[in-house]
């Protein structure tokens, strides 16, 4: 059961993709298959989101207020504000790593760890420092936001292509494209031979 | 800190031209700028090229971020050899495009098309340079989405459907390999190549670890079109404009080899991919049986495009072959291969182009009698085709020599006398456009009489002369790629 939905993300990716596979494939609408392409795309964002996701991890930005008790309260040296910004960024740091781990358990003990994020207790008291913060893993969300451009950037040029496609042969039906295609090589191959007919001939009448 | 910043300009330089070009807006502007872009970024590859040869790896850290937080550029043997040569390509084919952009591309589109041909180059380039493997993610991108973009400026109605459908499996193949990607990424929390090389479990046989391989690798042969997943590629290469056909045939797929070579070799070693998966007897399928379907497809072709695209689909089988055998010298091979086939089809296809432009077809009947017409292109084209079928004395000789020995010495018999028994198919494609140019009567009346251009002639010329003295002297060939494919196996 564990596998089931403890993996529940993972197997919705899998449906998004397989789904948005098989309309690539299947469809000869084109743009339906533009559409397919789209969902097979979006599956993978997901699939990134996911593994960044660590359980009972916040956004991996440093609260206000603890930023704020961290200046004062805890190290009390509020004169050397330069160190005093430098701690929160190391311990950021140190939690990209914590996340990145996580991640990497996550990957073969993906059910383990959704038990395991049950006993921890996320924003247990006020005064906790940073350390006692779980983070989610920033980085794969980042990289998806480049991959949703990419992918931005693709949707938008297959469209403008079958808007070109649609102008030129009148429609979007791949099959009814085809049919146009096959039309035009029959016709470019008669051409052919007439020309071949034609140079014989004259050769003929010039010998 | 300061580093040499050769590296980034590398990729900045053209990413940043393209937008200036549009911005500027003139015809004239854009094709000279690209120009100069193009052969400014030859220089520095041949700087870095230079400098690796004797410095040894160089490692720019994009604003001074270290690995692994940061993204770093390694310029190393196999990176700079690669670049060197892709940026080569590009800057000839961009000086040889002029008149047939002209004669081919809509002219409200022709600023467009020298701009997205620098993102193109941006796109391939920065797929070399990188150490980042999200980076060969954005840049495979960069470079897919802009020869969408050109192949689809082709003058033909079906140029856009031929550019879709690339753009349909070439996404498809991209997004396999992003998988493939984030996978590697949840198991070692770094997207590093050096630093992946490093934290993979390969003895752990986990699943996870097979199944990213798998689908990186079947990601790459979409793009770099093995067998039977090539079927986007002759379409393409069709109805493209001749100068990105030229492009676009003699570098693109060459990158996605060399993107699989960096990831067998740099990132899950090939004691992984060759003894803990099956994956050089499978290469070695699929390679034997693209080299032969292809060739024999390409025999029955009445486009020449079209011919010489599926003799690119088999020409990638014999890299293919080479990285199979899992050896320093067939590694070698297939490198030599990569430089010395994009030189031979990147000057065959400039030399086809030239025809388009005089005669406004790229069908057989265009060339018959085209030594007389046009002697200067046919004796390129007759040069570029025999180079291709591995005549002695031209740079395809030196491969499939290469290939053969190297067949021979990692005890492949079977396979060296299908290799040469399928240079015999190469003799009948090639011979067939040989025949038409030396031996028949012209047929087509030409749209403009006499040679080609001066600008094409004498850039195609280069080319296809490169290719005879590559045959002849070996040093940057072979010699290069032997020293990468000792570098990347550790042999020393």
């Amino acid at each position: 059961m564990e596998e089931y939905v403890g993996l529940l993300n993972y197997w919705v990716v899998i449906f998004l993709m397989m789904t948005g596979f098989y309309i690539v494939i299947g469809q000869r609408n084109l743009i339906k298959s533009i559409i397919g392409l789209n969902i097979f795309q979006t599956s993978v964002f997901l699939m990134y989101i996911t593994m960044g996701k660590v359980s009972g991890g916040t956004a991996p930005i440093i609260p206000p207020e603890r930023f704020e008790a961290m200046n004062h309260g805890g190290h009390g040296h509020g004169s050397d504000l330069h160190a005093d910004h430098a701690t929160p960024h190391t311990h950021a740091a140190e939690h990209a790593d914590h996340a990145a781990e996580h991640a990497e358990h996550a990957a073969e003990h993906a059910a383990e760890i959704t038990n395991a994020g049950a006993t921890v207790d996320p924003g247990a008291d006020g005064d906790l420092i940073a350390d006692e913060l779980i983070y989610s893993n920033p980085l794969p969300s980042v990289l998806m936001l480049t991959a949703i451009v990419v992918g931005i950037a693709t949707t938008a040029l297959a469209l403008a292509l079958i808007v070109r496609i649609r102008e030129d042969y009148g429609t979007i039906e791949e099959d009814e494209i085809l049919e146009l295609d096959l039309a035009d090589a029959k016709r470019e191959r008669a051409e052919s031979l007439r020309r071949r007919d034609e140079d014989f001939a004259s050769r003929a009448a010039a010998s | 800190m300061s580093q040499p910043a050769w590296p980034i300009a590398m990729i900045v330089l053209p990413m940043l031209a393209a937008p200036v070009l549009v911005l500027v807006g003139s015809r004239r502007f854009s094709q000279f700028g690209a120009i100069a872009v193009s052969w400014g970024m030859f220089a520095i590859a041949s700087q870095l090229l230079q400098s690796v040869q004797e410095q040894g790896i160089i490692r720019y850290h994009i604003g001074g971020w270290l690995p692994p937080y940061g993204i770093e550029y390694v310029v190393d043997p196999f990176s700079s050899y690669v670049m060197w040569f892709v940026s080569f390509i590009g800057a000839i084919v961009v000086t040889y495009a002029g008149r047939s952009v002209e004669d081919e591309v809509a002219e409200n589109k022709q600023t467009l098309f020298y701009a997205t041909y620098l993102l193109c180059i941006t796109g391939l380039l920065g797929m070399c340079i990188t150490g980042d493997l999200f980076n060969v993610f954005v840049f495979l991108e960069i470079s897919s989405l802009s020869s969408y973009a050109l192949i689809s400026l082709g003058k033909s109605r079906r140029a856009p459907l031929a550019a879709l459908q690339y753009l349909i499996v070439g996404t498809v193949g991209a997004t396999f390999f992003l998988i493939g990607i984030g996978l590697l990424y949840q198991m070692t929390g770094t997207l590093n190549m050096a630093g992946l090389a490093e934290r993979l479990p390969r003895e752990s046989g986990s699943r996870t670890l097979i199944v990213a391989f798998s689908m990186m690798t079947v990601g790459l042969f979409v793009k770099m079109a093995v067998f039977p997943l090539h079927t986007w590629l002759p379409n393409a290469y069709c109805y493209a404009p001749s100068a990105v056909t030229a492009m676009i045939a003699a570098t693109s797929t060459k990158i996605s080899i060399y993107a699989f070579i960096r990831l067998i070799y740099t990132i899950f070693t090939d004691r992984f991919a060759f003894d803990a998966l099956p994956l050089g007897e499978e290469l070695a399928i699929l390679a034997l049986l693209g080299i032969y379907v292809a060739s024999l497809a390409a025999i029955f072709q009445d486009d020449v495009k079209r011919l010489l695209a599926y003799s690119s689909v088999a020409q990638i089988g014999y890299m293919l072959l080479g990285i199979s055998f899992n050896t320093s010298d067939g590694l070698a091979a297939a490198q030599s291969h990569l430089f010395n086939h994009a030189i031979i089809k990147g000057g065959l296809f400039m030399a086809v182009g030239a025809v388009v432009y005089q005669t406004g077809s790229c069908h057989l009947d265009a060339f018959r009698g085209l030594s007389r017409r046009m002697p200067y292109t046919a004796m390129a084209m007759a040069i570029g085709l025999l180079a291709l079928i591995g005549v002695p004395a031209t740079a395809g000789f030196v491969t499939k020599w290469m290939l053969l020995t190297s067949a021979i010495e990692s005890g492949n018999l079977v396979i060296a006398a299908m290799m040469l028994l399928s240079s015999l198919l190469a003799v009948v494609y090639c011979w067939k456009i040989v025949e038409a140019m030396y031996f028949a009567e012209p047929m087509i009346k030409p749209r403009r009489l006499g040679d080609a251009p001066r600008s094409m002639i004498v850039t195609t010329g280069l080319v296809i002369g490169l290719a005879v003295v590559l045959g002849l002297w070996t040093p940057w060939s072979a010699g290069l790629a032997t020293q990468a494919a000792e570098f990347l196996t550790g042999v020393r």
